[in-house]
């Protein structure tokens, strides 16, 4: 036992022999918990994870004898847990409305018994190692649960219980280990988060993350297993994007993480996931879905720990097996908490604020995304999906900076795109993605063969465009050729007919990537017909006027994934649309080329560099 | 220990007094100081050791004669006492009466720090207020529960538009006598403070009004306990006597600059501007207070008021601000200098909860296409008025200039209106596709062709 020395905002000075750093404390009569973090002589420093208003000096603290840790096993699903795993709808239902201080509830529930079904290959006296899968708990409908050896086990299975109920609370087997003590094992077990969970090797990230958002999935794409960071000002539209890729993703198991956000985001998700049904198993969302939740206004210290609490279930299912995302909101408050603790020990403060090792902690903790083998021999991985909330929406302050040579999607939002409401706000020029060779394996695979070249064209029009757009500003539509108007108003119905895609809207919040290519090919065959009708001399204003242009915008909305035969035929009735057209220009090609008096101006603006 | 009065003061220093030899002092544990003139400070703890005890003294440490000041730890944190009989009462930043009264007495009395809420009992803000202004009705709606900014700067009518909200707030269909509002003012001029006193009185409502102010002659660090005393008693209003609360606090640029000064005296390291790095989350212990309960009647929404430095939305204070609240009506120096009230300037404005606000069962069904629409079509006549400033409007075609004759209507008749007009969210919407008729109908994608073929006037 020890005691309070020093009370100093979350930090306390503390009276505590032979205490090792990272080993989790509870202080004071509250019975507060936190962490270690430095240590001198008999005193160590631990900052507390809770408000220490009331403390006082003399009062008893202990050590816990371990490192934060989280709770492993069924019961995960569907819960929202706070920064340190505790269960907030739990303590919502013991304690009221407020957070109180020092309550203490086990992360997963104690009383409920889960239907465990054995592993056939787990006789007694056959070998055990970490990873290895005892059997399974059918969690909820769409996913089962498997119960596995906690990684560092090796020996021999003495004993495993049979089918039947069990509480976690009740052992479900027995291992004689390699120095002959016997662990007892249970459904669930404990891990430390800021250790990685050991797999076998790292495998490549080979299948992209199908989110639905058609600026993502065609246009930056994301591999199970990737890592990708969505960096944007305030009210650019991170969260939603991070929301929609919630809802729609084709991973089995989703986690969000709300890290210094706001509380009314995690209730949206609370109330709106039970209600929405997954498009690729037709279940409630929710049976896929955990949060992990630090809002704004809840103590910093627990901030930093969220984004770990996250990562570390992650990790877990991934050893099931199973293909994980991690949604994580924000990332920069998490730097931020960092950076609090770090300026209270007194360390150097090397840019804006931040300690020296932002970059390598930030490093290491994307490094736990991967596809990977399991201990098991399965294969499963885990995607990291980071928000970033640079100052004042300067993408080189550290946070951004260092997150982007991280990661290898970027999601850049654009303060101008999100005014004018063209959302998501994704940056078609900012944006990359590291990912578009592998990707395109798949889309010729199981989509179309010319995705690739297609995606390219679309990009290579959207740059083409702003070029353009650069001369339009300074001179004017007049001066362009018909060619060159043509290319704006192509790129413009991309804009429109494409990349925006409202999560409000019902029909085209989530986008199969069979629809994603139809309107992508779609549009361009548009544009290509219009390229040939300018070059036989067709002026870019009689093209402009068709109807065909308005009505290809709303196509997106018109038509859901799961009925795109209507879509279809419309695509098809394109060339019709052009043919008039056709006729008139194919026969008697104009005497003038481009429109009026314009001259061709090359798309090279004045003084734009190159 | 409250009853004992220490003389152990070791240094003072800005603001800060180090005792020695008090042991068993709380952390946040409130203070007072006698000093030699017999005049009472008061103070917090903002340290605690058995050997040094670091006091942060409110009114400052300016001629504290140390061996003469008493000091007498009060072993609790800062407390508002709490009763129905607030109503219509005047506070100071730290709870006590300003308007001659007597002092409330309750026994009652409730951390102003407040817990904070878990996020598993919060219910979702869904319900649409009628502020009756336009501009923000129709493209950035407010919701029961929401937390949406002002962000204006000097000389910009930020206070009348916040006045004309408290005036004309009301939710559709609903009786208007569960509304009360708590407004805070910090750093505020008595002009200021005065404006607000005489707008509820003109509209009647001084009764279910309670007002906490520190003016801006009045200590700093009081400014600090201000919006949390004010928000206190919003969540005691809301909570526990289920009304419906509308908070305003204004000006959050000197609350944010008061913190600033007081880490700079903490010898806090700064991260942006002098700024402290935790001006985040401790804004965030704000404006989080705002919002609903599930199995509760009452709520919180929360209209703070902010002039952005420089006019620059990029200051850390608007910008952190933007970071926690649920968007921003953000007011423009160019429209107010045509003449425009309330100048409003849309693009940059956002309500991130008007989407589960409106719609169908709400307001109208075609509200969310015809917000997004105006400002798509908007931000595009935005993009020819700027084309027109180079190249001349004479050179300008057709579509164009009816494009920019839509922006000139727009902003006259649509976000322009009387500061005593309250609008109907349908006069709004109505409104909005009058202008959005001066626009051809296949340039309007963002509507749909049903909504179209009933509201545009020149639909074929
Ligand atoms: N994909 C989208 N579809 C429709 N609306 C969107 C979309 N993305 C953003 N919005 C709109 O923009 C608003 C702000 O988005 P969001 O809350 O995601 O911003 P943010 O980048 O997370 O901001 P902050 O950094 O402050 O949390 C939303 O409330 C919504 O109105
Ligand atoms: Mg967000």
């Amino acid at each position: 036992m020890g005691k309070i020395l020093e009370i100093n905002g979350p930090l306390v000075k503390l009276e505590l022999p032979q205490t090792v750093i990272g080993e989790q404390v509870r202080v004071g009569r509250m019975g507060l918990v936190g962490e270690v973090i430095g240590r001198d002589g008999d005193t160590a420093l631990a900052q507390l994870y809770e408000d220490t208003a009331g403390l006082r000096p003399g009062e008893v603290a202990e050590g816990l004898g371990w490192p934060l840790s989280v709770e492993l096993g069924p019961g995960l699903l569907g819960a929202i847990f706070d920064g340190v795993q505790r269960p907030l709808q739990a303590v919502w239902e013991q304690s009221g409305d407020r957070i109180a201080r020092g309550v203490a509830v086990p992360a997963l529930p104690r009383d409920t018994r889960w239907h465990f079904v054995p592993e056939p290959a787990r006789q007694a006296g056959s070998a055990l190692i970490g990873g290895d899968v005892l059997g399974s708990v059918q969690e909820t409908e769409s996913i089962r649960h498997r119960i596995l050896t906690p990684p560092l086990i090796r020996g021999e299975l003495l004993e495993l219980a049979p089918e039947g109920d069990y509480s976690l609370e009740e052992a479900i087997g027995r291992v004689k280990l390699a120095d002959g003590r016997i662990e007892k094992l249970y459904l669930f077990h404990r891990w430390p988060v800021r250790t990685p969970r050991p797999f076998r090797q790292r495998d490549h990230a080979v299948v992209p993350l199908i989110t639905g958002q058609r600026i993502l999935d065609t246009f930056y794409p994301l591999l199970k297993g990737g890592k990708a960071a969505i960096p944007g000002p305030f009210g650019a539209g991170k969260t939603m994007l991070q929301q929609q890729i919630a809802r729609w993703c084709n991973a089995e198991i989703v986690i969000y993480v709300g890290c210094g956000e706001r509380g009314n985001e995690l209730t949206d998700v609370l109330e709106s996931m039970p209600l929405l049904t997954d498009p690729h198993t037709g279940r409630p969302l929710m049976e896929r879905t955990l949060l992990v939740a630090n809002t704004s206004n809840m103590p910093v210290v627990a901030r930093e720990a969220s984004i770990y609490v996250g990562i570390t279930i992650a990790e877990y299912f991934r050893d099931q097996g199973y293909d994980v995302v991690m949604v994580a909101d924000s990332t920069s408050r998490w730097a931020e908490a960092l950076r609090e603790v770090a300026g209270r020990l007194g360390q150097m403060p090397v840019e804006e604020g931040y300690p020296a090792y932002l970059g390598s902690r930030l490093a290491a903790f994307y490094e736990r995304a991967g596809r990977v083998e399991t201990c098991a021999g399965d294969h499963g991985s885990v995607t990291l999906i980071g928000a970033v909330s640079p100052p004042g929406g300067d993408f080189s302050e550290p946070v951004t900076s260092h997150t982007k040579e991280i990661i290898q999607t970027f999601w850049a939002l654009s303060k101008e795109l999100a005014d004018a409401r063209h959302y998501p706000a994704v940056d078609w020029l900012e944006s990359f993605s590291g990912y578009v060779g592998s990707a395109a394996k798949w889309w010729a695979q199981h989509v179309d063969p010319n995705w690739e070249r297609d995606r390219a064209e679309a990009l290579d029009l959207l740059a083409a465009s702003e070029e353009l757009q650069r001369i339009v500003n300074l001179v004017g539509v007049e001066a362009l050729s018909s060619e060159q108007r043509w290319t704006l108003e192509a790129a413009g119905l991309i804009k429109e007919g494409l990349l925006q895609q409202a999560a409000t809207d019902e029909v085209d919040s989530f986008a199969s990537p069979e629809k994603q290519y139809a309107l992508l090919a779609a549009l361009l065959e548009i544009y290509r017909h219009g390229l040939k009708l300018v070059k036989l001399g067709a002026p870019a204003r009689r093209l402009i006027q068709m109807p065909l242009l308005s009505q290809a915008r709303r196509w997106k909305s018109q038509h859901s994934s799961d009925e795109l035969a209507a879509l279809k035929a419309k695509i098809a009735a394109i060339p019709d649309a052009f043919e008039p057209l056709l006729q008139e220009y194919a026969h008697h090609p104009s005497p003038l080329r481009g429109e009026g008096q314009g001259e061709r101006v090359s798309a090279q603006a004045p003084g734009s560099q190159t | 220990m409250k009853n004992i009065e220490f003389r152990t003061a070791t240094s003072a220093q800005g603001g800060l007094v180090v005792m020695g030899g008090v042991p068993g002092v709380a952390a946040g544990s409130r203070v007072q100081l006698r000093d030699h003139a017999g005049r009472i400070r008061s103070g917090l703890v903002i340290r605690a050791a058995d050997d040094a005890v670091l006091v942060e003294v409110f009114e400052g440490t300016d001629a504290l004669d140390l061996e003469n000041t008493w000091v007498r730890f009060l072993d609790e944190p800062f407390k508002l006492p709490l009763s129905r009989d607030i109503m219509g009462r005047v506070f100071n930043g730290s709870g006590l009466p300003r308007d001659g009264r007597p002092p409330i007495i309750s026994a009652d009395r409730r951390d102003i720090n407040g817990e904070p809420l878990n996020p598993a009992a919060r219910a979702y803000p869904r319900e649409f207020i009628q502020t009756g202004i336009s501009a923000i009705d129709g493209m950035n709606s407010l919701t029961r529960g929401q937390k949406l900014p002002i962000f204006s700067g000097g000389g910009l009518p930020h206070n009348r538009v916040a006045a004309q909200i408290v005036r004309q707030a009301r939710l559709l269909g609903e009786e208007a006598a569960e509304f009360v509002v708590v407004f805070a003012a910090f750093g505020a001029s008595h002009a200021d403070a005065r404006f607000f006193q005489e707008s509820f009185e003109e509209s009647g409502v001084l009764n279910k009004v309670v007002m906490f102010l520190n003016l801006a002659d009045e200590p700093v660090i009081e400014r600090l306990l201000t919006p949390r005393a004010a928000l206190t008693a919003a969540e005691y209003l809301a909570f526990d006597l289920d009304y419906h609360v509308l908070v305003v606090m204004t000006d959050m640029t000197a609350y944010a600059e008061a913190l600033r000064e007081v880490a700079v005296l903490r010898g806090d390291v700064p991260a942006r501007k002098g700024y402290p790095g935790y001006l985040y989350s401790d804004l965030a212990e704000l404006y989080e207070r705002a919002g609903r309960i599930k199995n509760r009647r009452g709520s919180i929404t929360m209209i703070p008021v902010l002039s952005m430095p420089s006019d620059d939305i990029t200051h850390p204070i608007p910008d952190l601000t933007g970071y926690i609240t649920e968007g921003q009506i953000v007011l423009g120096r160019e429209l107010a200098n045509q003449g425009v009230y309330p100048p409003v300037t849309v693009l940059p404005s956002l309500s991130r909860l008007m989407k589960d606000g409106i719609g169908k069962n709400f307001t109208r069904e075609d509200h969310p296409h015809v917000a997004s629409q105006l400002f798509s079509s908007y931000a595009k006549a935005l993009e020819v008025r700027g084309l027109a400033a180079i190249i001349g409007a004479e050179e300008l075609s057709d579509a164009d200039r009816r494009t920019l004759e839509f922006a000139d209507a727009f902003e006259r008749r649509f976000i322009g209106q009387g500061e005593d007009e309250d609008r109907s969210i349908h006069e709004t919407l109505n409104l909005a596709w009058d202008l959005l008729s001066m626009l051809p109908p296949d340039t309007l994608i963002r509507v749909s062709e049903v909504e179209l073929a009933k509201y545009h006037k020149g639909a074929a």
